[in-house]
Order: C-alpha cells, then structure tokens, then sequence
C-alpha cells in the first residue's frame, strides 16, 4: 500500500442551473490571454448535445483515454512508438474549428461610424487572423438549453443503446447541465501520452500541471485527453490546462469556479487512495466495473491502519484530518451518489458527479405521474432523463448505481417533506433506500444547505516540507529579474547571479544590546 | 587570407561554435522558447502531407550527410564498399529524399505563406528558416547533375573530397584547400547548409535537440514531488 492524496471535486448536477458563472470567472482568472481565447478550463454543456470541443466523447473519432490489450493496459492512441511515428502530425489532433474559432467584435465601429440613418453595428472579426468574419457559426455553448435541431444534438454519445427517437418530441425532451473541467486523473492519459516528460501528477495533492517550460509542442496531451481539457496555446506553442487553482487551494481556498458557483453545487476535498493499485484497478476488465474499481481504490480515512500508512507514506497529520472530513468521501463512498465521469476510459477521473433528478411537476399535480407515497415526490422511473442516459455518461451504462443514488435524493425529500408537511418522519423511505436517520440529515446538511465550510474543506499545503532546513533559504526568494523563477533552481550551467544574502558584519557590537547586556 | 580559407577554414568553426554555445545557452535561459511551435491547431489539412515527407525527407538527409561525410573513408572500403557505390547510392538517396522533403517543404511554405491563420501566427524567423532551408535544399538538388557527370565518368574524386574536407573540419584540421577542384554550385551549398548551423539556435530548429526518443523507455505516469524525502 502507497498512499497518496489527490485533491478531488464533486459537481452536483441536481443543482446546476446553467448559468456559466464558473466558466466566465475561470476565464477572466486563467484565458483571458491571447492564444487561449477558444480555451475554456471550465465550459459548461447542455447536455443531450456533442459539446466542447464537438464530440468530445467520441474516441472513435479522437483515440483518447485508455484501452485494455492483451489484459494490460495502453492509450488508445496505440504504443509509445506510434506517438512517436506520428509526432509530425498527429492524426487524433482536434482542429481549432472543434472548439470554435475564437472572435471579438468592431466595438470601436459603435462609436466612430458617421451619422446614418440604420443604427451602426458591430461585426465579429476572427481572434486568430483579425479578419472580418461572415459569420459566427459555432461557439462553446452553442448548444445551450438545447439550442439547434435534435438530430444534431441526438449525436451525443451518451444516447448509446437509449432508443432516442421519442426524446425529439418537444413533450419528451429531457436536459441536464454538464459544467466540465479538468478531472486531475489518478491514471490521467495526457500525462502518459507526453513525450517530453513535461506534464506531470503532483504527488502531495494530485493536481495534474504542464510544466511550461519543457512542454516541446508535440501536442499528444490534447488528443490523448478523452475529456479534450489540455489545450494549446497557439500563441506560445504550449499546452494548457486547469491548474485546480492550486496557488489558491494551496492556501486552502476552493477553486475560483468553486468558489463563485451561485447554486453551491460544487465540493472541493481530498481523497486518500491507493497509488500501487492503480494499474490493476483500472485495468479490471468490463468497463462497467470501473466505477466500483475507483471506489475500492480510495482508502477509508478513519481506518487506523490506512492512517498509520497514510503517515509513513509523508501524508501530513493536516491532510489526513481533511480527508476525514472531506465532502468528497461522503458523497461518492459513504452515500454513494456522486460517480466518476465516463469511468470507461479508464483515467480514474477525480471530478464526481451527482446526476440530476428531473421532475415533471405539472404532470405530478395532474396525477399522470406515478409518485411515492406522499403523493408529490415522483418515482425515479418516472424521471424525464432516462437511466441509462446518464448511465452512459457516469457508470459506463450501469444503471442500478445511478438508479439507487437516485432514490436516496428522492429519499431525503420524501423525509424531510414529511417532516416538515406532515409533522411525522416518515423513516420507511429510508429503510427502503439503506440510509439511517443521521446519516439523511448529514447528507441534507451537505447537499441541499451546503453551507461553505461543509462544501469546502481543503487542508493548506505544506510550504515549510519542501526545503530541509526552511530557515536557510529565508530573504533569498522573492522578485528576481529576467528567466528566473521565484523559486530554488535546479543546477544550472552558467554562474547563478549571486542571491544570497549578505551576512551582516558588526566591526563592534551595537550600543543597544551591549547595555542590555 | 582568401575568401576559400575564410568560408571553409574559419566559417564552420564560426557556425558550429554559435550553433552548439547557442544551442546551450537558449536551452539554459530561455526554455520557455524552446518548442517545435507547432500550428497543427490552425491547420491540419495540409500538414498531414506536407509535415511527414518534409520531416522524413529531412532527417534522412541529415543521417546521409552525416554517415556519408564523416565515416571516415577506409570504412566504407573494408566493408567493401567501393567509392563508386558509395557515390551511386549518395546520389540514389539523396535525390530520392531530397524530392521527398522539397515536395514537403514546398507545400509548408504554401502554407505558412498564403494560410491566413499560419500566415498570422508566423514569426519574422519561422519564414527565414524556412526559406532558408528550402533554398539549401534547392541548392542540394542542383549538385546532383554535376555529380551524376562524375558518377559516369566514374570519377568519385568530388566526393572524397568533400567528405575529406568534412573530416578535416570536425578534426579542427580544416583544411579549404581540399574544395580546390571541387564546383561552385558545392560550395555554394556548403555555406548554405553551414549557414544553416549558424541560424538553428535563433530558430524554432532547436527542437531537434529535444527529439523525445527517451519516451520509448518512460514509464507512462509522471509523478513529481515538492516534498522533501527524509527516508
């Protein structure tokens, strides 16, 4: 056992309304540079639709994430050496028109267009080239809330095996938002598929970081990322990501799309896994054990073997606290109601999802619906969403794990409505589900009020471990000129300017301390 | 001192010393710069063609000269290869890959010139390089009629020269009395291809230095650590 601990999220998709707060502070924080225009860290989809970029989903198309050959498990962009082979042009490279080409308008035109008699207006020009655009054709959420005909949305991949031909009727339709960043993979594909070694998997907190300055372009990260979030910079020639903020959860803040999520949909927290299982759980072999696979892979804080180990392995006493409380554990491990988005490609995604309920209130008050007991909470079969449609998306098409964190959000409702109608708790619908009493009101306290302190618990790195003796490098950091990091370098092949500090030397002793003395 | 001793007595050592103590003092600096600085993103359709023959045209073409040049000459004759074989297939290779990668070349060029999207992300550098390489190339190609006549003469005396001369220069012996005989149109193509060394660690070239073999060996995750181990 090597224990590890991966800062984690959980997006409650219950919750979501869609309203791209997350998206747009993520870019003013992280992309609003030139290069990074069509980059979106946070994008969120409507979901049926192909998303962003276009059909993300598809590694038929794109040869992402991981595949089992031969027992053993490899990209699915094939062998190391045909990455290499490759190299020149990756054929698995998503084109820029995939996300859209990023444009801005003829602000400027508003205002200096002579006296006319139309009103002036301002045309998109191409971000890229400066060019006028004839048109804007597709953008990041182009889709949102189902915008553009079915047939061209129906070609999500989520509808695998679910008969969709009814969900076009406008009487049938279904949506959910799906806010999307980088999941920060226990096995993340890019970082294997990197030919330079630039990316890598921070081992204290798990964050999966490129580091820009030996990133050599060769742009395998972006096709071998089956979520499509490594970006390139076409400015610099670099591959972007998601950084999970660190600078800020570092300091024990949440992620700044966290952070500034008005439906407080999203938990930021840390997990405890297994690092020397990793190759096997996820190469177990029917992708729809993976979800299970991920679940026995993370560790039970509270074990005290697991913390014994978790110590030896240089977990600090801080980190191993917030993975007792970490939101994270509850809601994927001890409820089991958020799961792991498409576990089939096997990265071992550390983003988990609640999938949303979808009522159908107006057919409930007319009693077409079948509900529970207490007559107004629907039974989860009579949700819009199909099951297996969000089966496809979090379980790789198991529908009873889904089904079941269903109807324990249906459970709690059930509860506390007949606590708070009908003045008596109605606990049958909690045996039905498998929950206890505490446990139901734990799980109200951290889905339905989720105050700030419960949503995010986030243990602040340990600064003071990363130097033997933390006292010697004190005023030697800070602001310096030109390449230089702000931090200790490796060696280096020149003469270092000099950063030491100058030991101060008293001729005698001065006249203060002397008389104290 | 004439303008031979200066251009293949001294120039080499002037190029060869920019290339290798630029090369380390980029890499050194400025790695931020260092990239292949790929526009895949922009544009694929014409990089699937153009970018694999113009890069396998290329490295083949620098593993020839490499081979064919610097081995030392008595080599080739113990593995019994004759001077006239060696010339035949020096000839034979080089106009295949030559072709190879000018077909390459030719179309990133269209490209990077007339692609409005490549057009716009290209540095002043990235076309100077190219062109540069191109004309090199152009240069190449036009000594294969001349050494073609020698092959049918059955006269390899060229091109033991050449690889002589080549020999002399990495032994710091460089002798450019060796070139006396040998046509304009190599020499011309000798300070092409030097001049080549001389611009690589202003360019995006310097990508070559970080070709990814190593990858073939890595294990598949990467894993770095800010703490420090005491165990």
């Amino acid at each position: 056992m090597k224990i590890r601990a991966n800062f984690a999220l959980v997006f409650n998709l219950d919750k979501c309304i869609g309203c791209h707060t997350c998206s747009v502070t993520c870019k003013n924080v992280w992309t609003n540079r030139k290069g990074v225009e069509y980059t979106w860290f946070n994008n969120v989809e409507s979901k049926p639709g192909v998303g962003y970029p276009r059909h993300w989903e598809d590694q038929d198309q794109w040869n992402g994430g991981w595949v089992l050959k031969d027992g053993k498990l490899q990209l699915k962009s094939g062998s190391r050496a045909r990455r290499l082979i490759n190299i020149f042009m990756n054929p698995d490279l998503p084109e820029i028109d995939d996300y859209y080409e990023p444009f801005t308008f003829d602000y400027g035109h508003l205002q200096s267009s002579p006296l006319a008699e139309a009103a002036p207006t301002a045309r998109p020009r191409s971000a890229i080239t400066g060019e006028r655009m004839d048109k804007i054709r597709w953008a990041p959420n182009w889709e949102d809330d189902l915008a553009g005909p079915f047939e061209e949305r129906a070609r999500d991949k989520n509808f695998t095996e679910v008969e969709k031909a009814v969900y076009a009727e406008f009487e049938h339709s279904f949506q959910l938002y799906l806010p999307r960043i980088c999941n920060h993979c226990i096995n993340p594909a890019c970082v294997a598929a990197c030919p330079s070694g630039a990316m890598y998997k921070r081992e204290e907190d798990g964050i999966v970081l490129v580091d820009q300055n030996r990133c050599r372009s060769w742009r395998m990260c972006i096709s071998s990322c089956p979520y499509k979030k490594v970006f390139y910079n076409w400015e610099t020639g670099k591959a972007e990501k998601c950084t999970a903020c660190y600078p800020r959860v570092e300091s024990g803040l949440p992620t700044v799309c966290s952070e500034s999520c008005v439906g407080r949909i999203r938990y930021n927290g840390v997990m405890l896994y297994d690092a020397d299982r990793i190759g096997e759980l996820a190469a177990v072999e029917d992708p729809q054990d993976l979800y299970e696979a991920q679940l026995e892979i993370f560790l039970d804080p509270n074990d005290p073997e697991v913390i014994a180990q978790a110590r030896a392995d240089g977990v600090p006493e801080s980190w191993i606290e917030a993975a007792r409380r970490s939101p994270i554990w509850k809601l994927a491990v001890e409820w089991r109601v958020a799961f792991p988005i498409h576990p089939e490609f096997r990265t071992l995604p550390m983003v988990w999802y609640v999938p949303p309920l979808s009522p159908v209130q107006t057919q409930i008050d007319q009693g077409a619906l079948p509900t529970e007991a207490d007559g107004a909470i629907p039974k989860v079969e009579a949700l819009r969403t199909p099951m297996r449609y969000l089966a496809n998306l979090l379980t790789a098409g198991k529908e009873e794990p889904i089904v079941l964190a269903l109807k324990r959000m249906i459970a709690m409702r059930s509860y506390f409505r007949s606590l708070n109608v009908e003045g008596e708790k109605n606990t049958a619908v909690l045996d039905a589900v498998g929950l206890t009493e505490a446990q139901i009101h734990e799980m109200y306290q951290l889905m339905a009020i989720a105050n700030y302190e419960d949503r995010f618990v986030i243990p602040t790195s340990h600064e003071e471990l990363r130097h033997e003796d933390f006292h010697a490098l004190q005023g030697q950091n800070g602001f310096t000129f030109g390449n230089e990091e702000c931090s200790v370098s490796l060696p280096r092949l020149f003469p270092e300017r000099r950063k030491k500090t100058v030991e101060v030397q008293f001729t005698r002793e001065p006249q203060r301390l002397r008389k104290a003395g | 001192m004439d303008i031979d001793t200066f251009f293949f007595g001294i120039y080499p050592y002037i190029a060869g010393t920019v290339f290798l103590v630029g090369s380390l003092v980029r890499f050194e600096r400025e790695q931020f710069g260092w990239k292949a600085d790929s526009s895949q993103l922009l544009d694929r359709k014409t990089l699937r063609l153009g970018s694999n023959l113009f890069h396998v045209g290329i490295l083949a073409l620098f593993a020839g000269h490499f081979v064919g040049l610097l081995t030392p000459h008595g080599v080739f004759r113990s593995l019994g290869v004759s001077d006239l074989t060696h010339q035949v297939i020096a000839i034979g290779a080089g106009a295949v890959f030559g072709l190879t990668c000018m077909v390459g070349g030719v179309l990133l060029w269209r490209r990077r010139m007339f692609n409005p999207r490549i057009r716009a992300v290209t540095r002043f550098m990235d076309l100077v390089i190219l062109d540069w390489l191109l004309v090199t190339l152009a240069l190449g190609l036009a000594t294969l009629p001349v050494s073609i006549g020698h092959a049918l003469r059955g006269d390899a005396s060229v091109m033991i020269a050449l690889a002589e001369w080549a020999q002399s220069v990495v032994t710091f012996r460089a002798d450019a009395s060796l070139l006396a005989g040998v046509d304009p149109i190599f020499k011309i193509h000798l300070f092409f291809g030097m001049t080549v060394f001389l611009l690589f660690p202003f360019s995006r070239l310097v990508h070559i230095w970080s070709a990814p073999l190593t990858y073939l060996a890595r294990p598949y995750q990467v894993v770095r650590a800010k703490y420090v181990r005491y165990r």
